[in-house]
Formats: C-alpha cells, sequence, structure tokens
C-alpha cells in the first residue's frame, strides 16, 4: 500500500467526511420520523391497524411401514376473533354465546388465550362445527371482528389403537414458550403433547404462513388482502416402523378388560412394530381442545389411560428376570448350561431364618439350568443368586441395561428402577436392615429393587435372540443401533433358546401359548407388586418376553398384564401378536396350566 | 513506573466501547420485558456474559503483538475456510434464518457462527496481502490476490446463504482497498456494476450512470481488456439481469430473493418494516420510558432483541436516545479512524481501518434497515444486537485496535496503562 504519511492524513479526512456524514443522513432520518412524523406514527401505534392472521400449517402425515395412515390433516374450522381489548373481547363472546352453544370453559380459554397472544386474533372454536359455522356465517354483519377460517385439523383414523406412541397435539402453554425448544413459537400455535407428536415436533410441525388483514380503530376488519398471503408449508411425512395391522390387533386383544402393556420390536433393527397401552384414549377428542368432562373422565379412571405402560410404568419383571441371572452365572463361568445345584427342589430353600418358596409346592427335583428355565425353578436360582453373589448380580445387571432407559423415541419414556451399586441398599434400609444373601435371592428371582419397563424388557430379549446385541427401539425409521452387552459362546446362546423354547412347549409354563408350525421361545413371570405401588389392589402382575421363530427370530414382543395373575396369560397375548405378525395361527389347547413361580 | 508486558491504552476508545456495551445490554434487558414473557426475557444474563467473555478476549488479544497477528493470518485463514466449508454440509439454522447454515452445531448445541469471526481473520488475511506489495493496485490483474482473499470465503458465506455477511465483506473489501490508496478512478469503476444493479430498475437513471461510466473509462485509459470487461459488468447487471428478473414469475423472483436471504420474505418483511417505523417514530423526542415500549411490550416488533433491538432504542428513549448512541459510534469510529492514521507500519494500519469498515458497515446498514432505508438482511447491530459469537469478535476486534494504538506513533508514551 501506499504508506506515505501525507496520502494517510488525506485519506482518513475522505473517511471522517464520509462516514459522519452517512450517520448524519441517517440522523436526519431520525428525526423526520420521531419529530416530524410524530403525530402520524403515534396514531398508528395506537390503532396498528395491520394484523397478521396466522394460517396454520398442515403437520406432517404419519405413516406406518407399509405406507397407512397413522396420523393424517383434515379440513377443520377455527373460529376466532380481533380483539382490541379483553372487554371487547368479552362482548364479542357473549354476543356470539347467544347464538351458538358456547361453555364457561370454552370462554375462560378464550379469555387465556387472548391475555397470551393479545396481538392474534383469539380462538374461540378450535373445531368448529358445521353448524356453528353457517349460524355465525349467516350472522357474518353482527360480528364484524370474527374470523372464520378453514384449516388443516389433526386427525387419527384409528384414534385409541395407536394413543399410546402417537400422542396427540394442543395449544402451546406458557410454560413451554419459556423453554428453549420452544424459542420459535408464539402463543395460540399447535405443538405435539405427547408420544411421536412431541418427540418429532421440529419435524412434522411445518411452516405457518399468514396472512394480513386491516382493521379500523374497533377491531373490525376492514379489508382482507387475500392476495398478500403466505402460503402455510405443509411438514415432511413420518414414515415409522409401525406395523398397523399388528398394532390394531394388539389393541383388540386387549379389548375393554385387560390392564397393561405391549412392546413389539424387531429383533435385528429395534424397529418398534407395535407399542400399546391398555385402556387407551382417543386422542382425536384432543383436537381443538379437550372437553372437561372427557379429561375429567381419563383421570378420574383408575386404570389410568394417560399413564403408558408400555415405557412409563415399571414392573417387577419376576422370573422373566431369571435369564440376566443365568446369563451372568455363564458370562462368570460359574457353572455350565449343564450344572445342577446342590440342593434338589422339594418346594422350599432354608435361607437365614426362613423358608424361601419355589411355585411348584410339590418340588421339581434335580434340574440342569436349561431345565430350571423352562420349568422356571426358584429353589435353582436362588442358590445360583448366592453362587454368584449379590455384587455380581448387581454390577452384571447394569452391564445388561437394566439401570437406564433403552432411548426410545418417545418422550414419556422412565428409566428402569435397579439398584446401580451396592451402596444403595445401605442408602435405602440402612447398614442394618439387609443382608446380602436375602438381597440376592430375590434378585435372582427377578423380584426386590428391580422394576423394569415392558420396553426395556424387549430390549434386553432382543440380545437374547440375535448374537447377544441390543437393539435401541425406534418407532420412526432410522439406522438401527446396536450395543453388546452380553458375552456368550454361541452354543450356550443356542443352549439358552432351545430352554426358552421348552417353555412354550408341552410341560412348560406357557405351553398353552404355543404357535402351529413356528417355535416360540420366552419366558413367564409373574410380578409381586401389590406391595410397592400403595392404594393398588393386591394382586399379581404378568409377564411374558419372547421371539420367534426361536432359531431365527423376526420379532420379540414383551408383555404386561396388570393383575394379570399368572404369566401365561401373557404369554397367550403375546403368542396372539407373534401369529399375525409372521401369519401362523396360536395352538388354542388349554393344556397343564402352569403355574408360573 | 511501567510495568514490563503492559499496555498503553486509548481511553476514549475504550470507554466509548465500554459505554456502547452497557448501552446495548441494557435495551437487550429491556427487549425480552414484554407482557407476555419468552425466553427473551432471560436472554440478557448471556449477553453479560459474552460482554465479559469479550472483555477477557479484547485483554488477551492487546497482550499478542501485531507481528505475532500478521503471522497468524495465513493459518487462521484457512482454517476459517476450513470450518466455512464445513458449516455448507453440516451448518445448523437458527431464528428467523432456520432455513440457513450459518451455525456450527454439535450434538443439537448450536455452539456459535462462524463467519462473525471470519470477518476478523479475512481482515487480518487481506491487510497481509494489500501491506506486501509497495505500491496500490493500479490494474484489475493487480486486484486478483485481495480478490481471490475475500472472494472464497464470500461464495462460502453466500452459499449458507448469508447475505447480510456478503455485504460487509464488500464494505470490508472496498474500504481497505481504499485505504491502501488505490487510484479513485478504478474504485469507482470497480463498485458500478454494484451501481448499475440498484439502478438498473430506471432506465433513464442507469442510461446516465453508463455514460458517466464510459466517460471514465476513456478518461482513466485502462488497458483495453480491461476497459471492456468494466462495461460488459455493467452491461450484465444494468441490463441483463434486469431482463431476467422481469421474465421471473412472482414466485420465482420471491423464491431467489428468500434463497438470497431468508429472512427477507418480502410479505413478512414489509411488516416488520413497518411495525418497527411504527415504535421509532412514536418514540418523539424523548420515547416512552425505558421498558415501557408499546409496541415491543405487545411483541409487535420483529426480532426485537437481535436485527431490530435499534427501534426499541427509538421507541422507548426516543430521538435522544438515538443520538447519544448514535454520538458513542460517531466516536468510536473517528478514535479507530485515529489510531489507523497512527499505525506503526501499513499492515497494522490496514488492519485497523478494515475492522473500522465492518463496524461501521454494521451500524449504517443495521440501523437504515429499522427506517427502510437500507434492504433487511439480518445484519446485527454491533453491541447492541443479542449474540454470543458477534459480542465476542467485536471486544477480540477491540483488543486488536487497543493493541495497534499501543504500538503505534503516540501510543508508548501514553499515560494509562494496563
Amino acid at each position: 500500500m501506499n504508506f506515505h504519511p501525507n496520502d494517510v492524513v488525506r485519506r482518513a479526512q475522505v473517511t471522517v467526511y464520509v462516514g459522519t456524514g452517512l450517520v448524519l443522513v441517517l440522523l436526519i432520518a431520525f428525526f423526520r420520523a420521531q419529530i416530524m412524523g410524530y403525530r402520524e406514527w403515534v396514531l398508528k401505534s395506537e390503532t396498528n391497524r395491520l394484523r397478521e392472521v396466522p394460517v396454520a400449517a398442515p403437520r406432517g402425515t404419519i405413516f406406518d411401514r407399509n405406507g397407512k395412515i397413522i396420523a393424517e390433516n383434515v379440513v377443520g374450522y377455527t373460529v376466532s376473533v380481533l380483539a382490541q381489548s379483553e372487554d371487547s373481547l368479552r362482548s364479542t363472546l357473549a354476543r356470539v354465546g347467544a347464538k351458538v352453544p358456547l361453555s364457561q370453559t370454552q370462554l375462560n380459554q378464550s379469555v387465556r388465550r387472548y391475555r397470551s397472544a393479545p396481538n392474534r386474533p383469539t380462538q374461540i372454536f378450535g373445531d368448529a362445527s358445521f353448524e356453528v359455522v353457517s349460524v355465525l356465517e349467516e350472522h357474518r354483519v353482527d360480528f364484524p371482528s370474527l374470523i372464520i377460517q378453514s384449516g388443516p385439523k389433526r386427525h387419527y383414523p384409528n384414534g385409541p389403537a395407536v394413543a399410546p406412541f402417537v400422542g396427540y397435539t394442543g395449544d402451546v402453554t406458557e410454560g413451554e414458550l419459556a423453554e428453549a425448544r420452544y424459542a420459535q413459537y408464539r402463543a395460540g400455535q399447535i405443538v405435539g403433547k405427547v408420544g411421536l407428536e412431541k418427540e418429532y415436533e421440529d419435524r412434522l410441525h411445518g411452516r405457518e404462513g399468514s396472512r394480513f388483514v386491516e382493521v379500523d380503530a374497533r377491531g373490525r376488519v376492514v379489508r382482507e388482502e387475500g392476495a398478500q398471503e403466505r402460503k402455510a408449508l405443509q411438514a415432511d411425512s413420518l414414515l415409522t416402523n409401525i406395523d398397523l395391522d399388528l398394532q390394531l390387533h394388539t389393541a383388540k386383544l386387549f379389548g375393554d378388560s385387560l390392564v397393561g402393556g405391549a412392546v413389539a420390536m424387531d429383533p435385528n433393527t429395534g424397529a418398534v412394530l407395535a407399542l400399546y397401552s391398555a385402556p387407551s384414549y382417543d386422542p382425536n377428542e384432543f383436537i381443538g381442545g379437550v372437553s372437561f368432562s372427557y379429561f375429567e373422565g381419563l383421570r378420574n379412571n383408575p386404570k389410568r389411560p394417560l399413564y403408558n405402560k408400555a415405557v412409563q410404568g415399571a414392573y417387577p419383571p419376576g422370573s422373566t428376570w431369571k435369564l440376566a441371572t443365568a446369563i451372568l452365572a455363564l458370562q462368570e463361568e460359574v457353572i455350565t448350561t449343564e450344572s445342577k445345584m446342590p440342593q434338589e427342589c422339594t418346594g422350599f430353600y432354608y435361607y437365614g431364618d426362613r423358608a424361601w418358596q419355589c411355585w411348584e409346592k410339590a418340588g421339581h427335583g434335580k434340574l440342569t439350568l436349561l431345565g430350571a428355565i423352562a420349568k422356571s425353578c426358584n429353589v435353582y436360582f436362588y442358590q445360583l443368586g448366592l453362587k454368584l453373589g449379590l455384587s455380581r448380580l448387581v454390577a452384571g445387571g447394569v452391564q445388561l441395561g437394566f439401570s437406564k432407559t433403552t432411548d426410545i423415541d418417545l418422550p414419556e419414556e422412565t428409566r428402569s428402577r435397579f439398584p446401580d451399586r451396592l451402596a444403595y441398599f445401605n442408602e435405602r434400609y440402612g447398614p442394618r436392615g439387609w443382608t446380602q444373601g436375602a438381597a440376592a435371592l430375590n434378585m435372582a428371582i427377578g423380584q426386590g429393587d428391580n422394576a423394569q419397563t415392558v420396553v426395556n424388557m424387549a430390549r434386553f430379549y432382543s440380545a437374547l435372540a440375535t448374537d447377544g446385541t441390543a437393539a435401541r427401539p425406534t418407532i420412526v425409521h432410522r439406522r438401527p443401533e446396536r450395543t453388546r452387552i452380553m458375552n456368550l459362546t454361541s452354543d450356550q446362546m443356542r443352549d439358552l433358546r432351545a430352554a426358552m423354547a421348552g417353555v412354550t412347549a408341552e410341560g412348560g409354563t406357557a405351553a398353552s401359548a404355543a404357535l402351529t408350525g413356528v417355535v416360540l421361545a420366552g419366558k413367564t413371570g409373574t410380578a409381586q407388586t401389590s406391595a410397592l405401588v400403595p392404594g393398588k389392589k393386591a394382586c399379581d402382575d404378568a409377564w411374558f418376553v419372547g421371539f420367534a421363530p426361536a432359531d431365527n427370530p423376526k420379532i420379540v414382543v414383551s408383555v404386561v398384564l396388570e393383575c394379570g395373575g399368572h404369566g401365561y396369560l401373557a404369554a397367550r397375548v403375546a403368542s396372539e401378536m407373534i401369529g399375525k405378525f409372521l401369519g401362523v395361527k396360536p395352538v388354542l389347547r388349554i393344556l397343564t396350566e402352569g403355574d408360573d413361580n | 513506573m511501567r510495568r514490563r508486558g503492559a499496555v498503553s491504552v486509548d481511553w476514549m476508545l475504550v470507554a466509548a466501547a465500554l459505554l456502547l456495551s452497557m448501552y446495548g445490554v441494557a435495551i437487550v434487558y429491556s427487549a425480552g420485558q414484554t407482557d407476555i414473557p419468552t425466553f427473551v426475557t432471560r436472554i440478557w444474563r448471556q449477553q453479560v456474559l459474552w460482554f465479559g467473555l469479550g472483555l477477557v478476549g479484547a485483554f488477551a488479544v492487546s497482550r499478542a503483538s501485531i507481528r505475532l497477528l500478521e503471522w497468524v493470518a495465513i493459518p487462521l485463514y484457512v482454517g476459517t475456510l476450513l470450518v466455512l466449508s464445513y458449516l455448507l454440509f453440516f451448518g445448523g439454522g437458527s431464528g428467523t434464518a432456520e432455513g440457513t447454515k450459518s451455525w456450527i452445531v454439535i450434538g443439537g448445541m448450536k455452539l456459535g457462527q462462524p463467519s462473525e469471526l471470519a470477518k476478523i481473520t479475512v481482515i487480518l488475511m487481506l491487510g497481509k496481502v494489500l501491506a506486501a506489495s509497495k505500491s496500490p493496485p493500479k490494474s484489475l490483474l493487480d486486484l486478483w490476490k485481495p480478490a481471490l482473499v475475500v472472494g472464497i470465503p464470500w461464495m462460502l458465506i453466500i452459499g449458507q446463504p448469508d447475505l447480510g455477511t456478503g455485504i460487509v465483506f464488500l464494505g470490508i473489501f472496498f474500504a481497505m482497498l481504499f485505504w491502501s490508496g488505490i487510484s479513485w478512478r478504478l474504485l469507482l469503476l470497480l463498485a458500478s456494476p454494484i451501481v448499475s444493479l440498484i439502478l438498473g430498475g430506471v432506465t433513464q437513471l442507469w442510461g446516465s450512470w453508463f455514460l458517466l461510466m464510459l466517460a471514465l473509462v476513456i478518461w482513466y485509459k485502462p488497458y483495453p481488456w480491461e476497459g471492456a470487461v468494466f462495461v460488459v459488468a455493467n452491461v450484465f447487471t444494468g441490463v441483463v439481469a434486469q431482463l431476467i428478473w422481469d421474465r421471473l414469475r412472482p414466485y420465482q423472483r420471491a423464491r431467489l430473493l428468500t434463497f438470497l436471504d431468508p429472512s427477507a420474505d418480502p410479505r413478512r418483511a414489509g411488516y416488520q418494516v413497518i411495525q418497527s417505523q411504527v415504535a421509532i417514530g412514536s418514540g418523539g423526542w424523548f420515547g416512552k420510558g425505558y421498558t415501557d415500549g408499546t409496541q415491543k411490550r405487545l411483541s409487535f416488533l420483529p426480532a426485537q432483541h437481535t436485527d431490530f433491538i435499534f427501534s426499541v432504542v427509538g421507541e422507548e428513549l426516543g430521538f435522544l436516545g438515538v443520538t447519544v448512541a448514535l454520538a458513542l459510534f460517531v466516536v468510536f469510529f473517528l478514535r479507530v479512524v485515529r489510531v489507523a492514521e497512527r499505525a506503526s507500519d501499513s499492515f497494522s494500519s490496514l488492519v485497523a481501518f478494515g475492522l473500522l469498515s465492518c463496524w461501521f458497515t454494521h451500524v449504517v446498514v443495521n440501523v437504515g434497515m429499522t427506517l427502510n432505508l437500507t434492504p433487511i438482511t439480518g445484519i446485527p447491530l454491533p453491541f447492541f444486537s443479542y449474540g454470543g459469537s458477534f459480542m465476542l469478535s467485536t471486544w477480540i476486534g477491540i483488543g486488536i485496535i487497543i493493541r495497534i494504538a499501543h504500538e503505534g506513533r503516540g501510543g508508548r508514551h501514553a499515560s494509562g496503562m494496563v
């Protein structure tokens, strides 16, 4: 560059003149606007005539794996009012209420909506019926500030059957608006509240459009600038792994009487084929604002329909957890698959100052590990638990993923309860309140401080069904993620699967759940939860977790039935689900009713 | 007594910057005071934190000698290009510019906008290149190096797309060429295609401009091919671009505009500017009072904590508040010009002037935008707009200025030492 001092000084002068000149221009512009144009702009700020009327974007369609619709958009009508003040809103509402039915709840809701977004049109009816719309259109001249719009409305063709995973949508709340996740949202917009609708909100919400209407000082719509509207954009579709036929079948199996949860997934990819929680609810009732009576009905239902029993409910896994004990013992080389325990099963095992029972009062006699799995012999596993010791059970259980979530793509999922270290027992019961031995005995048969979600047991069994790697369950289609959680030889894996196939064979604990032509491998469980849940009726929850075909698993199913009593009842549900998916029929024979655990 | 390593400080410059920053944080706080609280209500705390980090950054940079800065210019520049290319593939969007790729996102965390720091590294690199030659560029051929230095990152940033930052880069480029002593005729010829683009809409205006350009080309007597390049460029931007534009359907135009700058949705932008003008105009002499702006409280103002933050100043503190803010900016700019003028060597001088031009472009385009004088391009206002990377990069720039002042004429003998 030319760095001669004289030239630099000259250029600096030019810079100062040009720069100061430009800033002066800005200052003059501000003077013109703020001082000379003051009156005009103040008037505009008081009336602020141009109002932006948002045009809702259609949410993305949700499909099942075969392209069947799980959630779609249909045409609905919204009625809103451009109010200048709360008083004018109330008077409009009173006049609207004289023409069409308007409940006190809807009235209060509208006032709340107005307070949270005074410069947006206040919605009165989120989903107005055709009658309401036609009456209001008829009296159009009486309501100049009313905006009646047709727009997309969420619809779930198979409402209650898919609600447990798809969830529903609703108005964004003030609490949500304060979260960083909803930073770009404004009051009055619709967001996913539960399930996939919430988890994939970012992908589903689309882009809101807007049109502009000019209103006079009293909020009456003077002119609509329809041509200037900004189109709303629908979001891309969401492709899920769900098999809608299987999902519907599962919902039918639970019917109106059974209470519990079920998860079916592909053990190789983690693709969730079905996920159900019973009783369910109708998500369509929530669209456009849920009625007070419907919501109270759900809330006061003792079977808790809004509580997702597949991913939120944690149940002691009972005997389904015996496989974990067996895997840990084999991995630590404490035993082999052919090992027998010192004491044969006589229906009791004496430890400490009490007799620990086996569910079979008559006793199972001398069993190998594989036999003990097929018969679900408690006495065998009591001794195995003692051999292994509590610390290895706890550390191994953590390794197998029992203290974690599965990271399924549902926001409701809760962490399964499992002691993550030995110190847990001291914290919970005090140093003298427990003994290692008794805790190990309980843990070995899946009782005690162990409560698992249905989906986490499905994840664990997906490792048994494959080569020891557990798949992360995913509802929406994406790249499979697998983690190795156990290290057994392929022979050992094969033997364990054979033992589990014995469960549904003649003489097994779930013989009635067998399928024609396909071997179903699995494990029943009966969990004593009455003591854990305060106020709950004393009853046993039934578990079944299994997969089929046993030699080349295509589907793993995990089922819990609250107060289901015997595990074989859950097995019947699971077997029906697997049969539906694989296209085979369950053998409907009521044979020796295995009384599990 | 002078401590070893102590740096003399231009206190007037630092005081102006500090006052501007505090003014800015106060306005960011006010921008969050809406009737319905949103996440903006709490962001002023983050802004204070970034301000503090900026001060630390400025202090650290002012310890580094200018020779060190000159030495790291090339690696920093190469690193910047790598990061910007990375963004084209893995960048994320934010706010009104959801569709762009200007953010580094790792594991869902938005870490920052590298284009803010890119401005500084490009200034360093351009300074190094321009300082390397004894005489200023005399023809188009001499300009290939500086053009490349700015052109590559410019393309990468336009590709994000971020038109606003692209404009700032152009401002830096022309200002630094000017400061290097390039002949004003060549500068005018260089800028002429851009003027043609703007005037292209009105035939008479563009016609007169084109004749003026022709006269300039003949008078300046560049190489024949050079003159031809200028003429062709002017014809293209003035006539052909206009023809293409006219043939586009409205939705295609909107799409092109949205491509160039996602926040410039014409209808929405119009709405934003009207709301901003209403807010500023209704401020009057003394404004509606700090935190009491009615347009702002009702959330009529768009992006009131970022791009349109100056509207909050205008609405709540009135013409007085605007004048104080602009006066502080002028003091700050005049001090930086003084630093550039008294720098010890051409590299330092160019860097100081480059930083000045960067800030100046930001201020003029942003403030002008709130009154519909300049296009809405999403350029933030230094010291005021909420944003971590920007606050940090601004203060790092001030650190560099402090160092240049220290090494320049009058620096080492000044009284204040830090």
